[in-house]
């Protein structure tokens, strides 16, 4: 009989479709992992409402749980039940390493163009912080795009939301 | 129709229309970083129409394709300023504008919601268009001195307050081109 425990290894190998780089787990968009009588029930909700990758991912996640031998149900969960907090501290690492600078803490508040527009993010290739932003939006809803003054490079910032 | 329903509809209409307009820019914004932001917002306003489609869709036992693509052009709530074909880029900054900030006072209103799907989703949609305001914002602040912008804005600032029943013939024009994959399938294809 399949484990909650079994079925989380098995989702932590799913890539996000879009920054393979990290996996759904690393992402906190898996909300909760339900096991019953070889009935996995697993509630799951979208980075962003437009995410073009939602069905890949939900059918990629029934295909997994099949392959454990459960019947899976996946429900997608529209509420306001993620943040960019929730990103774990190795996706965080996984995001860094492959150039895109993680979203800074999201806090009590949500982010200020006076924030965006400060030096305060970090470059994933140098460290310096004498970075800029280039603009709100990038190949995908959920990044910006900003510039290293120190190295010269240009690098994807993963919105905080 | 509940007036959660009705609300509901009113809310995804605005944002199909807008997100379709939106896209229009595709391709041809003045440069590629406005290229790229206005085909971001315009993905993002649909994903948001999608969602909201579908929570009224479940009440009243539809699809949410069906709520967006079978209605004739004549049963669309969506405000008479997110309908109009914009060619200009002022008008464009001026409507996304406009638009933005009576949509956050929308928003806000939502979150407070008892009905807790309603006011979820409203939270959640929040957050993504946190990021609209701001690309809005940025370009008010950089136009806000320019007699073409002030005057774009006078303009279509009273279409806010317009009859959400009223609409102009560039609504059905959009229609026909927003469904017409839909209009053209077989019955019973599934996507």
């Amino acid at each position: 009989m399949v484990t909650a425990e079994q079925v989380w290894d098995a989702l932590a190998e799913i890539p996000d479709p879009e920054i393979p780089v990290i996996s759904l787990v690393d992402l906190g968009v898996i909300r909760d992992v339900a096991v019953d009588d070889g009935r996995v029930r697993v509630d799951f909700t979208p980075t962003f409402l437009g995410c073009p990758a939602l069905e890949v991912m939900r059918d990629a996640m029934a295909e997994r749980i099949r392959e454990l031998g459960a019947e899976p149900e996946i429900h997608v969960l529209m509420d306001d039940s993620w943040s960019t907090d929730l990103i774990t501290p190795e996706g965080r690492e996984k995001l860094r390493a492959s150039g895109f600078a993680p979203p800074a803490p999201r806090k009590a508040n949500a982010p200020t163009l006076v924030q965006l527009q400060s030096n305060v993010f970090r470059c994933p290739y140098c460290g310096s912080t004498d970075t800029r932003l280039e603009n709100i939006f990038g190949p995908t809803p959920c990044r910006s795009l900003r510039y290293c003054a120190i190295c010269r490079q240009p690098f994807e910032q993963f919105k905080t939301i | 129709m509940s007036e959660r329903a009705r609300q509901l509809l009113e809310i995804a209409d605005d944002e199909l229309i807008l997100g379709w307009r939106d896209s229009e820019w595709t391709g041809i914004a003045p440069f590629l970083e406005e290229d790229v932001a206005f085909s971001s917002i315009a993905q993002n306003e649909i994903g948001h129409a999608r969602a909201l489609y579908e929570l009224a869709a479940r009440e009243l036992g539809a699809t949410a394709d069906e709520l967006a693509f079978d209605r004739a052009p004549g049963e669309y709530r969506c405000s008479p300023l997110v309908e109009l074909r914009l060619l200009d880029w002022e008008k464009t900054i001026a409507r996304h504008y406009l638009y933005e900030e009576a949509d956050a006072a929308r928003l806000e209103r939502l979150k407070q919601s008892n009905d807790p799907e309603v006011a979820g989703l409203a939270a959640k949609i929040d957050r993504e268009e946190t990021y609209h305001r701001l690309h809005a914002q940025m370009w008010f602040d950089r136009l806000k001195d320019e007699p073409r912008f002030t005057a774009a804005l006078d303009e279509l600032r009273p279409l806010l307050d317009a009859d959400r029943g009223e609409h102009g013939p560039e609504l059905a024009e959009l229609w026909d081109e927003m469904t017409i994959v839909r209009r053209s399938q077989p019955a019973g294809t599934t996507w």
